[in-house]
């Protein structure tokens, strides 16, 4: 066995709650890390994975104390040793790289100020030969010109890169351990699937432990032996994720994984009913009041219990959850997709485009603007989902706002029910601007934080149908019941909501205004897998129920999967492959889409070996010719340059825009993705 | 940034050219007659008529706006009405050099001193110095300047009798003469203006120091010092630079009450004497000049801060530029 890094024992840790009471966010956490460990923690937000991650290097954020147990790095023991010891122990041993890159880069300092400073402290490099270190480091993290990079401020960089500089100061310091707090989130999937092969790279190399805290099960499915799957403060299951994917043994492990959405499946995923509250009673399963396998004797605290050596859990139902028959997928299937010719469509854009203007200090010059949609054709029929994909960047957003009608500069058509819609929302009419209704990523920007729910949901219906409150209320009522919220909620305020909730009431409000289409932009991205399940089943409820047609913007190819007919995929504001969403997910031809779902993460199958994994993803879109050819590894050194490449038609109105000819799109597909379906 | 610097340019000259046409306004424009309100009701009518002349009040005011804010701009302040053959121009810049130096001392000693108690409040919060910190500066903010004036005046100037309670040198003394008389007012002004920005820097600070690149350069293992003066004292104290300007440009509201209390012989207490004598090319001169001095200030300070924060200097430098 290899030798033995970091010892937690028993720890719990609490935040205080109120006068006298400190809540434990943390309960009895046991966890051994060797040399070369490859250590995965999951679990809802609030669950106190984060907590835990933090404790790993004796640290607790703000007024949080350490109630019990302890945290051995070697022989010391990390919570109370001497700061001047603790400092030499973090960044040097034990790294940590943040969530949220962005925030957690100083902005004031440039990237090598702060790789640099961690070389001085704990290495004592500086001048020359720490600059020559921050360069092999900026390389090893895949950087194409580590010198500009390193002269550079952090707003200055990407989200991706911005992550890639984190790992290059937690790398600095030459860790044995690397603590890793949802290193990806956030981030789009080719970046992901970067960012994660360097992880795995650098552990299978230097022999680094890892410990890698996510939500999503599937990043911890490819990066990760072993896993702890955290419930309020609680490890309920623990084990080599190989056992623990294949045979989930707690009711929580069992219900994250069957809420995963799956990209092979066209279903929706089952949520996970309930939701995550603070631990209350310790005395009883944690796990209580969400589970469908609990009997009386669930009031006395399970045990983590060891099934196999690969293997323990915490619950004293173990057998029957195991026996459990797996009803992962939503029996119902979508509808299909319409034929092309059965109906009109009733959202339509033709030749749709859009820039941004952009300021240049050579005021007397005239206004650059850079083109974000380009020639978009795109319509959506009736009850029918249209998932529009991409990274960011990549120009989705703005079609989402273009079509609302607030971003008036345009050329191209937008119509809706066969009437042509103006570009500017003040200048539609009242019907028109009912027919159209949008849906936001954050919930907590687009709900008025000082209206309750019932003022939220009756808004749109005084605007739109001229309701009085008393006229209102039974609609609102009965759209809050379609959505799975009880009367209670009416009276409350959107700081009262969870996340969930908040999108719940988002979509209802939506729905009230009665619209052909709504456009949701990122709807689920912010939520945890169990929430966002159940959000996107009231969706597909309520859309079944009112024949809406939907244009649905999401970055998550196996959300979209499983609610969409049709799928378009964005690549700098053009259209690259549009069609059917069985097609264009098995089939996928143009280059950019068979990178996209090469990058898809999944539980079941390991990781594809990634076509652009050694290119930097972040590179300026050419002009002219065809965008993606930077970024193509089948790209024809001239045609590809020059000429714009055409719209070819397959089977099925499935689109593609590409030079090379199908049956060389097939192969490039099959050499890649391996697809034995 | 180019365009920045001159569009600011360009706002300066059209806010001082509003400010000029208002202070112009005020004093010339207002009902009744420009020779009665500086003379009084019971004025003989043939000095009335003398004044009439020495102003031009004969000629469209507009005239003379222009000719005035064109001999102002070219040097040539005017007259005085109250004190005969007295240029404006001398006897404002001698006087401006008292105030100058008297808030130069104030911004000097309070400023370093308002950063170093709200950084330590902001670091120590909540405990023994920072509700010391936080007490003296909620009652230096509460006290009016000349209570807090008199009160030092009554221990320093009477009880102890170590400084002089007022200014008994001449406005034209040099600055080492000056010096000792500029000591209680200098003071003073510290007490007000360091409860002001203290305040301020206590609770970026106290923001900051919750900031994930705080928090994530104690997991980095930087030292308890460095985090201080590398991180939070930097970024603490980039969002007070406009409230430090702004505290600054007040000093010369300010230094009109202390300036008063302490006969101390600077623009503030010109400008109370001009008033009282109805001295009005003098008001307007003075006016201009404070005007154009609080303006100069607060772009100081915009620039500073423009040119401090890498997010705001390099706001033309976009990323996925050039990689």
């Amino acid at each position: 066995m290899n030798e033995l890094l970091l010892t937690v024992c028993d720890l719990a840790i609490g935040y205080p709650h109120g006068a006298q009471q400190i809540r434990p966010v943390l309960n009895g956490v046991h966890l051994q890390i060797r040399r070369g460990d490859r250590i995965g923690i999951v679990g809802e937000s609030g669950c106190g994975k984060s907590t835990l991650a933090q404790a790993l290097l004796g640290f607790v954020r703000d007024n949080g104390v350490r109630m019990r147990g302890s945290v051995n790095y070697g022989s010391e023991e990390l919570f109370g040793l001497a700061p001047d010891r603790l400092q030499a122990i973090r960044g040097a041993d034990i790294a940590f790289v943040p969530q949220n890159a962005g925030q957690s880069l100083a902005p004031h300092r440039t990237v090598s100020d702060q790789i640099a400073e961690v070389l001085t402290i704990h290495r004592g490099m500086t001048g020359h030969v720490a600059v020559q270190r921050i360069n092999a480091l900026l390389t090893q993290m895949r950087f194409a010109n580590p010198t500009q990079i390193a002269s550079r401020y952090p707003h200055q960089l990407s989200g991706g890169q911005q992550q890639r500089i984190a790992l290059a100061i937690a790398l600095a310091g030459e860790p044995k351990l690397l603590v890793l707090d949802e290193p990806t989130t956030g981030l789009d999937v080719t970046t992901q699937a970067q960012l994660l092969a360097l992880i795995h790279e650098l552990s299978r190399d230097t022999q680094l432990a890892t410990v890698l805290v996510s939500h999503d099960l599937a990043v911890i499915a490819q990066s990760c032996q072993r896993v702890l799957v955290m419930y309020a403060g609680s490890v309920v299951e623990d084990g080599e994720v190989s056992h623990i994917f294949r045979q989930p043994s707690h009711p929580y492990t069992r219900g994250l994984l069957a809420a995963i959405p799956d990209i092979t499946q066209a279903r929706l995923p089952v949520p996970l009913p309930g939701q995550l509250r603070h631990m209350v009673d310790s005395t009883q399963c944690v796990f209580l009041d969400r589970c469908q396998f609990a009997q009386p004797d669930c009031a006395v605290a399970p045990p983590l219990i060891q099934l196999t050596p690969q293997q323990a859990v915490r619950c004293h139902h173990w057998q029957t959850v195991t026996q459990q028959v797996d009803r992962k997928y939503d029996t119902t299937l979508l509808p299909p997709v319409a034929a092309a010719s059965a109906q009109a469509p009733v959202l339509q854009l033709t030749a749709l485009s859009a820039t941004y203007a952009r300021p240049t200090w050579q005021w007397w010059r005239p206004t650059k603007t850079i083109p974000v949609v380009q020639q978009v054709d795109l319509h959506v029929q009736a009850g029918q989902t249209c998932a529009l994909v991409g990274e960011s960047g990549s120009g989705k957003s703005t079609v989402a706002r273009v079509i609302a009608g607030l971003h008036p500069p345009l050329h191209g058509d937008i119509t809706v029910d066969g009437m042509r819609l103006h570009a500017d929302v003040a200048q539609r009419s009242a019907p028109q601007r009912q027919q159209v209704q949008l849906i936001f990523q954050n919930p907590d920007g687009s709900l008025n934080p000082r209206h309750t729910v019932a003022e939220i949901l009756y808004r749109p219906q005084a605007v739109f149908f001229g309701r009085t409150r008393a006229q209102a209320l039974p609609h609102s009522r009965d759209m809050l019941q379609k959505m799975r919220l009880d009367d209670q909620y009416l009276e409350r305020l959107p700081r009262q909501l969870s996340g969930g909730e908040k999108q719940r009431v988002a979509i209802a409000r939506a729905f009230l205004a009665d619209p052909t289409v709504i456009v949701c932009d990122e709807i689920v991205s912010a939520l945890d897998v169990s929430v966002q399940a159940a959000v996107l089943q009231v969706l597909v409820d309520m859309q079944r129920i009112h024949g809406t047609a939907l244009l649905f913007i999401s970055h998550d190819l196996a959300v979209v999967r499983a609610i969409a007919q049709t799928v378009a995929v964005l690549f700098a504001g053009q259209i690259c492959e549009h069609g059917p969403a069985e097609s264009v997910m098995t089939t996928p031809h143009h280059p950019y889409t068979i990178m996209l779902l090469s990058a898809v993460l999944s539980v079941a199958k390991p990781m594809h070996s990634m076509a652009a994994s050694t290119a930097d993803p972040v590179q300026a879109v050419p002009a002219g010719g065809c965008p993606f050819r930077h970024r193509c590894a089948i790209a024809i050194a001239q045609r590809c340059a020059d000429q714009i490449p055409p719209v070819q038609q397959l089977a099925n109105g499935h689109q593609v825009r590409c030079h090379h000819p199908p049956a060389v799109l097939h192969a490039y597909r099959q050499d890649i993705l391996h697809l034995d379906m | 940034m180019m365009w920045d610097i001159v569009r600011r340019v360009l706002t300066i000259c059209v806010t001082l050219f509003v400010v000029a046409a208002i202070i112009f306004a005020a004093t010339e424009v207002l009902p009744g007659d420009v020779a009665t309100a500086i003379l009084g009701r019971e004025a003989a009518p043939k000095r009335l008529a003398a004044i009439r002349q020495q102003l031009q009040l004969d000629r469209p005011a507009s005239e003379r706006y222009w000719q005035w804010l064109g001999g102002f701009v070219q040097g040539d302040w005017g007259q005085s009405l109250a004190r005969p053959d007295q240029a404006i121009r001398p006897l404002v810049l001698e006087r401006l050099r008292n105030t100058f130096w008297l808030s130069l001392l104030a911004t000097c000693i309070g400023v370093p001193l308002a950063i170093i108690l709200g950084v330590l409040a902001g670091l120590r919060r909540n405990q023994w110095l920072d509700s010391l910190v936080s007490v003296i500066s909620l009652i230096g903010m509460s006290l009016p300047e000349f209570v807090i004036g008199s009160l030092l005046m009554l221990v320093f100037g009477v009880m102890l009798a170590i400084l002089p309670a007022v200014t008994i040198v001449q406005a034209d003394a040099p600055l080492t003469k000056l010096l000792p008389s500029m000591i209680l007012p200098t003071l003073t002004l510290v007490i007000v203006m360091v409860a002001y920005i203290l305040r301020m820097i206590r609770s970026s600070v106290i923001d900051i120091m919750q900031s994930e690149y705080v928090q994530m350069a104690y997991l980095k293992g930087v030292p308890q010092r460095l985090i201080i003066w590398r991180y939070i004292v930097p970024t603490a104290l980039l969002p007070t630079i406009n409230a430090v300007g702004l505290t600054v440009a007040w000093l010369i509201g300010g230094v009109v009450v202390v300036e008063t209390v302490f006969n101390f012989p600077g623009i503030g207490r010109l400008m109370t004497s001009a008033v009282s004598d109805r001295d009005l090319p003098l008001v307007q001169a003075l006016g201009l000049i404070g005007a154009f001095i609080y303006i100069m200030i607060n772009v100081v300070a915009d620039v500073a801060t423009l040119w401090l924060t890498p997010r705001l200097r390099t706001q033309f430098w976009r990323p996925n530029e050039e990689t």
